[in-house]
């Protein structure tokens, strides 16, 4: 029995467009699941249908067996979502907001009183309970949004962008927060622009594009299936210039620093070995940041740059 | 959802609803006691004295009850527009759209906000009435059972107008061009049979003419229309409303893309 399990999806919109066109997927429980893609590719109206918030064309959804069209309210049990907009009651106490979320889900207040505590102090909003949700900062809300999901305890929490808009440090607090409640259990399913969450917390993804998963596999295999690797390495001493390194692009982002592309077949040693004989000592390297930017360019055959482009433009 | 969960879903909808309307009184309480009461001055009062009975009594007397139902229609129907609409526009209405809550609980709990508040200014209204006139109560069960009824009618109008609203001007529409006019025209300040025959028979296709007239006939025991078929006509808009609520909740209409 699949955490998620969509099958034929199709969304038509009254103006015509085609939002999904047979999308396919599987989400194992337990996953941590990465659905990433360009803006327009699909993803939010895939969210929007399988939280019942987007009517689907077509298709078939099951979460945790329980099919959506049957079973909706034992379906929607299962589910927690937060979505990409701020959908709070901006009027309403932050307290209130979770106990009132709490017993829509069946909840009796007495229960939801200590589910809405719980979550509160697992986002660390506890103190800021008798607030106004309108006066929360914007990392506040994120975090009260996510809150209010897993009041009812979710087997499969859904992400829209979660961290969109929020500083480094509540991202990286984020982060370690939806690890620990994945590695309690809770399928979670991420959506986000930031490649490096993804990559730092899913381990499998699926890449949508206009309507239709170009790609699903294990991240790690997909991250594979990139014909090069670049790594900035860092040296002991300032580079005067830059040695010949045959066979290997590089190049030399400053003085103690080189870029340095690793192509299918060839090895990071053999770079290391010539540095080396060159006198050249390395004393750190790093991947470079936003791998699966170059996935998105294979495999949708448009970069973020001009996806963002395409989005202004819109 | 066992019926025990949908029950404490619709508890909770219905509580978060009451706590709205308490939380802003100053907009939702005082306003429509302020405005009776100058209702009450200017006609009662002032014109009231001139006019002198209508119906066996005092005219102060006889228009309380349409005034204490004018009241409760405008702010069970306001209250709900305004709650539920405000909830689609800032999308917190998606709390319970994604929760397993099934639609009648959704309609319900706005209603029952709608009936609270509707209620709740009716009995300041009736209070503001004891000021000026004395009321006796013909039939105490006829009287709350009506008064119930059309505060549940028309919190389910109100629920219905905010489906369709795309912006805010879409939730006063109604209100001013709909509902204002069939009120004034429903009986609250005369008696039908003060009207020429073809406007006795255009009000009878006003269903708020037979609300007020069953209430007025709890509190009076006076009313222009025949009691079971004012209680005929609001239980046929009751059903028929809420069927509708529950069919367009249900494929989506103005809350689902």
């Amino acid at each position: 029995m699949q955490a998620l399990s969509i099958q034929g999806l199709v969304k038509t919109y009254r103006n015509g467009v085609r939002a999904l066109r047979g999308v396919d997927l599987d989400v194992a429980p337990g996953d941590f699941f990465a659905l990433l893609g360009p803006n327009g590719a699909g993803k939010t109206t895939l969210i929007g249908i399988v939280t019942s918030l987007v009517n689907k064309t077509a298709g078939r959804i099951s979460v945790f067996g329980h099919d959506m069209d049957r079973e909706m309210a034992a379906a929607k049990a299962c589910l927690g979502v937060v979505p990409q907009e701020i959908n709070l009651n901006q009027f309403d106490r932050v307290q209130n907001i979770l106990v009132n979320q709490a017993g829509f889900y069946g909840i009796p207040p007495r229960l939801a009183r200590a589910r809405a505590q719980e979550a509160l102090e697992q986002l660390q909003l506890w103190e800021r309970r008798r607030e106004i949700a309108r006066n929360l900062s914007g990392g506040m809300k994120r975090r009260l949004m996510i809150a209010r999901a897993l009041v009812h305890h979710p087997r499969l929490l859904i992400l829209d962008e979660p961290t969109a808009g929020v500083d480094i440090e509540i991202r990286r607090s984020m982060w370690r927060f939806l690890e620990d409640i994945n590695a309690a259990g809770t399928t979670i399913i991420l959506t986000t622009h930031y490649l490096e969450e993804a990559e730092n917390l899913c381990r499998n993804v699926a890449i949508i594009d206009r309507g239709r998963i170009v790609e699903h596999d294990r991240l790690q295999s997909v991250l594979r299936k990139l014909h090069q690797q670049v790594f900035i390495l860092n040296t002991a001493e300032p580079l005067a210039a830059l040695p010949p390194l045959d066979g290997y692009r590089a190049t030399r982002l400053g003085e103690q620093e080189i870029e340095i592309e690793v192509r299918a077949g060839q090895d990071l040693n053999t770079a290391f070995e010539r540095l080396s004989d060159a006198g050249i000592r390395v004393i750190s390297m790093r991947n470079k940041a936003n791998r699966l930017e170059e996935v998105f360019f294979h495999l949708t055959d448009r970069s973020l740059d001009e996806q963002l482009e395409a989005a202004h433009r819109q | 959802m066992t019926l025990r969960e949908q029950l404490i879903a619709l508890f909770t909808l219905a509580h978060k609803e009451y706590q709205r309307v308490i939380r802003i009184w100053v907009q939702t309480i005082v306003p429509p006691a302020i405005t009776m009461t100058l209702y009450f001055v200017i006609f009662g009062t002032l014109i009231g004295r001139r006019i002198g009975q209508m119906g066996g009594f005092d005219y102060m007397a006889y228009i309380a009850p349409g005034l204490i139902m004018m009241s409760v229609i405008t702010n069970s129907y306001g209250n709900v527009v305004s709650s539920f609409f405000s909830a689609k526009y800032n999308r917190h209405l998606e709390e319970m759209l994604v929760s397993p809550m099934p639609n009648w609980t959704i309609i319900l709990g706005h209603v029952l906000g709608g009936v609270t508040r509707g209620l709740i200014v009716g009995a300041v209204v009736t209070g503001i009435a004891l000021f000026f006139t004395r009321l006796q109560v013909h039939n105490a069960w006829i009287a709350i059972s009506v008064v119930l009824l059309t505060s549940m009618v028309f919190s389910l109008g109100g629920l219905l107008n905010a489906v369709f609203a795309r912006k805010f001007d879409d939730v006063s529409i109604i209100p001013s061009f709909v509902l204002a006019p069939l009120t004034y025209l429903g009986g609250v300040f005369y008696s039908v049979d003060l009207l020429p025959e073809f406007a006795q028979r255009a009000s009878l296709f006003n269903p708020i003419l037979y609300m007020i007239n069953a209430f007025r006939y709890g509190v009076l025991g006076v009313s222009d229309i025949g009691i079971g078929t004012a209680y005929a006509i609001i239980l046929l808009f009751l059903v028929g409303l809420f069927a509708l609520a529950l069919w367009l909740i249900g494929r989506g209409t103005g809350i689902r893309e």
